[in-house]
């Protein structure tokens, strides 16, 4: 491929290094200029640590109810108590009931701060399933319970159920994209490779497929799960009915290439010297549009949280007592709690902030895989 | 031209087809049919079903009769304008659907207009002033407004016009014309409304078709042509709007094939937040009720207007472009 490699590379690397470079380190390089996208990257792989570890860095069970902190305003951290520094900390919530509304107002008990603790002794969670712990990353310890973005309806608390959230949210992204980048590949790799009336038939279907406005179709699809089923067995159908319309993409992607892709020489080559045909689009096509397969595979991704997300608030993907930041949302259907308890909302916040990183960062990984842009 | 055109309406007849076949599977899908789902709404009510109705409605859906017969009898009554019939509601889908349908439609159809009018001076300027602030601006902005889905921004708007205006702004008519025939006032009273869910629905529409317009024209006004018109003295503007942004235009026509289903399914969830009275509300409880006569309805024809608005954007672009024009002629 024909790079000016002074145009894309930072300067000080040295000429040499630059010609001796792979084709993956020039495109790093290219990656690493792009600074909002390297920001971007490093806001993803944390959401994803937060996914990993959530049971560990959220500060109580998000299950756990306790009607003393229904709808319990977000505790504000402080470092001042009565005018001298202290440690962070927060002021205890007293509950007050309005007799005449029933609506609940909470102040803060400040004649005693409870400083926040790392590695407190918490609720007992078991990690990923199976460790058997009870140590939090952060919490008040003693029992008592932290509050950084409020509490729900029936007291739970808010943080800690959105970074229990994240784990399904941005995991059903990934399982989508990771099904749909499956069948698109076979689907378009089949298409692509070998043409001819198999290549207009798959066309023609694709075409079909993205007639079809996909909300109203995958709101039908996941309405016709029935109530019954367990969680595991919703989640994973939502997963499947995701990537079963969102492969369409991927599959125009990966033909467009392998068509292109097919009749280079070393197509050829392998070819004349007996590879077989799978062999031949997985080791020798496929590695050639990579790093654009990446690229699509990360702007797909923010569509899946999103339809998740958007399911889940109609109520037609998952249910409680899952926990995702679309199941969050459901809350925020009532514009009267809402408008009484505002911090209902801060799980919006979170989606918004992952499907822009997303953005910002295939945006990057777009412009660095592109060899001839500037 | 024209063989162009009856070709491409050829062409909308299997892709129909398939989309019947897709929609009535998807009326097929939850347990039951329709009689089973009769049957126990009525025993809800505590009334007892009829056998002599049973057995009518059996015979009329063909319900006894296998898979594909069924599916002929479906189809053959939606060719006559005949949906079935929606238990929920207790009346046909026909009477149900095509007032909301239209008005989907018109919030759609304003919101390209809409997005039309903002996005493409915005990428002009964005292509003409690149890496300038405002450029910067527009592009930042951009990425923003591809991030927020719809509904999130209604429930945002929604909840700010609740605490600050002390009112929601849901629906598309005021109490007084909710329930009144059409009428002049009616119309001005719904353009009043209109404003919030095209503006709602076109803030991602918008913020896709800048960054279009921007790429595009940023690649046309490199070509030798642009220097040659230029330096043949051409006043700067006019250069702009007759060339460059001429030949830039002509991709942006062919998205309105995509526009169409993204706009339709966002106005879905977004007229769920704003309570609109468009197909979303009905076509979700038609969903959660299994009411799937009305919900395929919705679904089908959907589909249909939106094979319908690739046709129309494919024969505008061949209109103004008249490369794809001739290359269609040559094959």
């Amino acid at each position: 491929m024909s790079v000016e490699p002074t145009a894309i590379a930072p300067p000080e690397k040295g000429e040499e290094k630059l010609y001796l470079a792979s084709q993956w380190r020039l495109m790093w390089w290219k990656f690493q200029d792009h600074k909002l996208a390297v920001f971007a990257l490093y806001v993803v792989l944390a959401l994803y640590l937060v996914a990993i570890f959530c049971e560990f860095l959220s500060p109580s069970d998000p299950n756990k109810r306790d009607a003393k902190h229904s709808f319990a305003k977000p505790q504000r951290v402080r470092v001042f108590h009565d005018g001298k520094p202290h440690r962070p900390f927060v002021y205890p919530l007293v509950q007050h009931i309005d007799e005449v509304t029933l609506a609940r107002t909470y102040t803060e008990d400040k004649t005693e701060p409870q400083s926040i603790r790392l590695l407190p002794k918490g609720d007992p969670y078991r990690m990923w399933g199976f460790i058997p712990l009870e140590r939090h990353a952060i919490g008040l310890g003693d029992g008592k319970r932290l509050y950084l973005m409020g509490a729900d309806r029936l007291g739970r608390d808010l943080f800690s159920r959105i970074l229990w959230g994240t784990r399904i949210s941005l995991s059903i992204g990934l399982c989508g994209v990771t099904l749909s980048l499956i069948l698109g590949v076979v689907i378009g790799g089949i298409s692509g490779y070998y043409g001819g009336i198999i290549d207009t038939l798959i066309q023609r279907l694709i075409e079909i497929l993205r007639s079809f406005p996909t909300i109203p179709l995958w709101m039908a699809l996941s309405a016709a799960m029935p109530a019954t089923w367990s969680q595991i067995r919703v989640y994973f159908c939502m997963t499947i009915i995701l990537a079963g319309i969102g492969w369409v993409g991927l599959a125009r992607v990966v033909r467009g290439k392998i068509l292109a892709l097919r009749e280079e020489d070393y197509a050829m080559a392998a070819r004349v010297a007996g590879v077989g045909e799978f062999s031949i689009i997985m080791r020798h096509l496929i590695p050639g549009f990579l790093s654009h397969l990446i690229v699509t595979v990360t702007l797909a991704i923010p569509g899946m949280i999103l339809a998740e997300t958007s399911l889940s608030f109609l109520r037609l993907g998952l249910r409680p007592p899952t926990i995702s930041w679309g199941v969050l949302l459901q809350a925020t259907m009532n514009f009267r709690a809402v408008n009484l308890y505002p911090w209902l909302l801060f799980p919006v916040l979170f989606v918004i902030v992952t499907v822009l990183m997303f953005n910002f960062l295939g945006d990057g990984l777009r412009d660095a895989a592109d060899p001839y842009s500037h | 031209m024209t063989t162009y055109i009856l070709r491409r309406i050829l062409i909308m007849i299997p892709t129909l087809l398939v989309i019947s076949i897709i929609t009535f599977a998807v009326i097929q899908l939850p347990p039951g049919d329709y009689l089973t789902t009769y049957m126990a709404n009525l025993a809800q009510t505590g009334e007892e079903a009829d056998q002599a109705v049973i057995e009518s409605l059996r015979a009329q859906y063909g319900l006894d009769k296998p898979l594909w017969y069924q599916y002929g009898k479906w189809i053959w009554g939606v060719l006559h304008g005949d949906f079935g019939q929606s238990f929920s509601m207790n009346k046909p889908v026909k009477e149900l659907i095509w007032e909301r349908l239209a008005l989907t439609v018109l919030i759609s159809l304003v919101t390209l207009v809409f997005t039309w009018i903002i996005a493409i001076p915005i990428g002009i300027y964005s292509a003409t002033h690149q890496y300038t602030f405002f450029d910067y601006f527009f592009t930042f902005l951009g990425f923003i407004g591809m991030s927020i889905p719809g509904f999130l921004l209604a429930l945002i708007l929604m909840s700010l016009s609740y605490k600050y205006l002390n009112t929601t702004p849901g629906g598309l008519f005021s109490d007084a014309y909710l329930d009144a025939p059409w009428s002049m006032a009616k119309v001005v009273d719904l353009l009043k409304h209109l404003w919030i869910p095209v503006v709602i629905l076109s803030v991602a529409g918008t913020a896709g078709l800048i960054r279009q317009v921007r790429a595009n024209l940023l690649d046309q006004l490199e070509m030798p042509y642009v220097v040659t018109a230029r330096a043949k003295g051409l006043g700067e503007l006019r250069l702009l709007l007759k060339y460059p942004v001429r030949v830039a235009i002509n991709p942006i026509v062919s998205t309105l094939g995509w526009m169409l289903p993204m706009l339709f399914s966002g106005s879905v969830i977004v007229a769920m937040v704003l309570s609109l009275p468009t197909t979303g509300p009905l076509l979700l409880s038609g969903l959660l009720e299994q009411d799937m006569y009305l919900a395929g309805s919705f679904i089908m024809i959907l589909s249909t207007l939106t094979v319908i608005g690739t046709l129309i954007s494919d024969i505008l672009l061949a209109w103004v472009d008249p490369r794809i024009r001739f290359e269609r002629q040559q094959t």
